[in-house]
C-alpha cells in the first residue's frame, strides 16, 4: 500500500484534484439535506403552523386568521388550566416514580444477576412481548380485570379481604397511573439496562474489595454510573405521560382531566386556535422539564 | 514459627462444573515475599489469585493468612487487597475519591479520608492529579491510582492481576522497578500474576510456575531458571534446550552449548541465525528429533561466522545437563 503511494504520487494527486471540484461545504449540505427536508417538513413546519394558528381568533362556529393574544390570555388566567396541569403533573410524577423503581429493579436483575448472555437476551425479549400488541388493547385488557365484577374484586371478595367490590380500582386515578406504569415501564428498562451492561463488572469487585456492602455498591457505584440511562428513560416517560390523552380518558372513564384530553376536547369542538395555544404551552412546559432534567446529567456520553 | 502474614494455600481447588481450573495446589508464601504466579493463559493462575482475593469461591481446600483461615471470608475482611488487570477505577470519581473509597465505605469523614488518600498519592508519586477523573489520566498514571487505592486498606498482601500487561513496553519496565521498590518499602507480600517470564525473573523473590491447574515448580528465580525440574518449565522459562540422552530427558542452557567445526561431539546442521545484540542465536537441526538452539556471544560468533546449511559439532560440559522429571 505505502509503496504504491510513494512510487506513484504525481498522477494520483492530479486525478484526485480533478474529481474534487465540488467544494466540501456543498457535499456536506447535500449529505445532510434529506434529513433536513424530512425534519423541516414533518416537524418544523407543523410546529410553526401550530404557533401561527394559536394566535388566530375564533367564534363558536368558526375561526379566522388574526394576531390575538386572546387564546393565551384565556388559557393562562383560567383556574381550570392550573388544575388540569397539576393533575397531569401528578400523573407524571407518580408514573415516573413507579416506572423508575420497577424499571431499575428489572434492569438491575437482568444486568447483574443473570449470568449468561443467552438468558439475559431471552428475558429481555420476554419483557418486550406485551409490546407486540397495541397500547389500546393493553389498556382495555385492564377493564375486565379491575371492573366492579372483575377478577381483582372477585378474588378480593373470595378471600374475604373485602365485603363489597372496591370501587376505586377502575375509572379512577389509580387505574390511570396503573395503566401508565404498565405501558411505559419498558421505556425505563431498556435505557437503564443498556447503561448497566456497559458497567465493567470488575468495578463491582473493586468496590467489594474496598469493603463496600451491597447497598453501598448500589448507591456509590451502580446508581451514579446508571444515571445517563435513568435520565433517558425519564425523558421518555415524562414526555409520553405529559402528552397522553387516550389512557387518561379510558382508564378514568372520562372523569379525570389531563392536558392532552383538554387539547383533544378542544379539537373535537373545532376550537383549533385554543387547542393550538394549549399545545404550545404544553410543548414549552415539557421542554422546560427536559432541559431541567438534562442539567443534572450529561447524556451525550451515552449517545 | 509462622508469622502473622505468611500465606498458605492448602490443596486449594477450583472447579467450574466439570472443568478443574485449579487442582489441589499447596503453597507457602512467607511474609514480605514478592511472589510471581507464572504460566500460560488458562493455567489457573488468575483463578488462584481471585480465590485468595475472595472474588471466586473456593471449591475445596483452604487459604491461611497467618493462623487465620480466610477461605470463606468476604474480600475486605481477609487482609488482602487486589489491583485489577484493567485497574477498575471508578470512572465517576476523582482520583482522590477513588483512593479514599474504602475509607468512605467505613464511614471515615471527608477531611480525614482525603488526608490519608493524599499520603498514598504521595507514595505513588501522583499527588498533582488528585482532582482529575480517571479518563483524564494515562495508563501508567491510572495504574498508580489503582495501586494507591489498593494500599489504602493497609493490606498484609497485595494481589496484582497482570498489572503491567496494559502498558507499553517502555513503561512496563519502569513500573516494574516501581512495584519492586514499593514492595521493599512496605515490607508486605505482593502476589503478582503474569505470563511474562522476564517480568517474573526481574521482580520475584519466589516464582511459582503453573501449568494445567497445577504447580510445576516453585522457588527462587535463579533456581527456576538454572535448574528447571520439568520439561514444561525448561521450555516456558526459555533459554533452555531439552534433549534426550539415553532415554532420559535433560535440560541444558542455550549458552552452555559450544558450537565447533569438526572435532568431538553431536553432529548438527545450522538452520538459522538470529542476531540478538549481546549474542547470536543459532538454530540447529540434529540427527535426532530435537531441534536445538545455541546462544553464542556476539564477538565470538563474528570471529568465525556460520551460515545456514553449515555442518557443526556440538559439545557441552556434562555437569550442565539437568535431568528432568519424565
Amino acid at each position: 500500500m505505502s509503496e504504491l503511494e510513494i512510487t506513484a504520487p504525481a498522477p494520483g494527486r492530479s486525478r484526485a484534484g480533478a474529481v474534487q471540484r465540488i467544494p466540501e461545504a456543498v457535499t456536506a449540505w447535500a449529505l445532510a439535506s434529506p434529513l433536513v427536508l424530512v425534519l423541516g417538513f414533518f416537524l418544523v413546519l407543523p410546529v410553526i403552523t401550530i404557533v401561527v394558528v394559536s394566535f388566530w381568533g375564533s367564534t363558536e362556529w368558526s375561526f379566522y386568521p388574526a394576531f390575538l393574544w386572546d387564546n393565551y390570555e384565556f388559557l393562562l388566567t383560567s383556574p381550570v388550566t392550573l388544575s388540569v396541569y397539576l393533575n397531569t403533573l401528578m400523573y407524571t410524577v407518580l408514573t415516573w416514580v413507579f416506572t423508575l423503581v420497577i424499571g431499575f429493579t428489572v434492569a438491575y436483575f437482568l444486568a447483574f444477576h443473570i449470568r449468561t448472555q443467552t438468558w439475559q437476551i431471552a428475558l429481555f425479549l420476554l419483557c418486550t412481548i406485551p409490546f407486540w400488541t397495541s397500547n389500546i388493547i393493553r389498556m382495555i385488557s385492564w377493564i375486565p380485570f379491575l371492573g366492579r365484577n372483575g377478577i381483582a374484586n372477585s378474588v378480593l371478595m373470595d378471600i374475604g379481604l373485602v365485603n363489597e367490590p372496591v370501587e376505586w380500582l377502575l375509572f379512577s386515578d389509580f387505574a390511570v397511573v396503573l395503566a401508565f406504569v404498565h405501558l411505559y415501564t419498558l421505556f425505563m428498562v431498556v435505557p437503564i439496562f443498556n447503561t448497566m451492561m456497559r458497567i465493567d463488572k470488575s468495578l463491582i469487585e473493586a468496590a467489594r474489595d474496598a469493603g463496600a456492602t451491597g447497598a453501598q455498591i448500589l448507591w456509590n457505584v451502580v446508581i451514579p454510573l446508571t444515571k445517563p440511562g435513568i435520565m433517558i428513560g425519564s425523558i421518555f416517560v415524562v414526555t409520553l405521560v405529559m402528552g397522553d390523552f387516550i389512557t387518561v380518558r379510558f382508564m378514568s372513564g372520562g372523569q379525570s382531566a389531563s392536558v392532552g384530553r383538554m387539547i383533544s376536547n378542544e379539537i373535537a369542538l373545532l376550537q383549533y386556535p385554543a387547542a393550538a395555544a394549549d399545545a404550545v404551552i404544553l410543548l414549552l412546559t415539557v421542554l422546560i422539564m427536559i432541559s431541567a432534567m438534562l442539567r443534572f446529567v450529561d447524556i451525550r456520553k451515552e449517545l | 514459627m509462622r508469622q502473622a502474614s505468611d500465606l498458605e494455600l492448602v490443596s486449594l481447588t477450583k472447579r467450574y462444573g466439570d472443568t478443574v481450573a485449579v487442582d489441589a495446589i499447596s503453597l507457602m508464601v512467607p511474609a514480605g515475599t514478592y511472589c510471581c504466579l507464572l504460566g500460560p493463559s488458562g493455567c489457573g493462575k488468575s483463578s488462584t489469585l481471585r480465590m485468595i482475593a475472595g472474588h471466586e469461591t473456593v471449591s475445596d481446600g483452604d487459604i491461611l493468612l497467618g493462623n487465620q483461615r480466610i477461605g470463606a471470608l468476604p474480600p475486605a475482611k481477609r487482609g488482602t487487597a487486589m489491583m485489577f488487570q484493567s485497574y477498575a477505577l471508578f470512572p465517576h470519581l476523582s482520583v482522590i475519591d477513588n483512593v479514599s473509597f474504602s475509607l468512605k465505605m467505613k464511614g471515615v469523614d471527608k477531611p480525614a479520608r482525603h488526608r490519608r488518600a493524599g499520603e498514598l498519592l504521595e507514595l505513588v508519586d501522583i499527588s498533582a492529579y488528585a482532582d482529575r477523573l480517571p479518563a483524564q489520566l494515562s495508563g501508567g498514571q491510572q495504574q498508580r491510582v489503582a495501586l494507591a487505592r489498593a494500599l489504602i486498606t493497609e493490606p498484609q498482601i497485595l494481589l496484582l492481576d497482570e498489572p503491567l500487561s496494559a502498558l507499553d513496553p517502555f513503561l512496563r519496565v519502569r513500573m516494574r522497578a516501581e512495584l519492586k521498590r514499593l514492595q521493599r518499602e512496605l515490607g508486605i507480600s505482593f502476589i503478582h500474576v503474569t505470563h511474562g517470564q522476564d517480568e517474573a525473573l526481574a521482580l520475584a523473590d519466589m516464582i511459582v510456575v503453573m501449568n494445567r491447574a497445577k504447580i510445576e515448580q516453585a522457588g527462587a528465580p535463579r533456581a527456576i531458571f538454572n535448574t528447571p525440574t520439568t520439561e514444561f518449565v525448561a521450555r516456558f522459562m526459555g533459554g533452555h534446550n531439552v534433549l534426550s540422552d539415553g532415554g532420559r530427558r535433560h535440560a541444558i542452557r542455550t549458552d552452555r552449548i559450544a558450537v565447533g567445526r569438526g572435532g568431538e561431539g553431536m553432529a548438527a546442521i545450522v538452520s538459522g541465525i538470529e542476531f540478538q545484540g549481546h549474542s547470536v542465536s543459532v538454530a540447529l537441526r540434529t540427527a535426532g528429533e530435537d531441534d536445538l538452539t545455541a546462544m553464542v556471544p556476539e564477538a565470538e560468533f563474528y570471529a568465525a561466522p556460520l551460515g545456514p546449511g553449515d555442518p557443526v559439532t556440538l559439545s557441552w560440559n556434562p555437569a550442565d545437563l539437568h535431568p528432568l522429571a519424565s
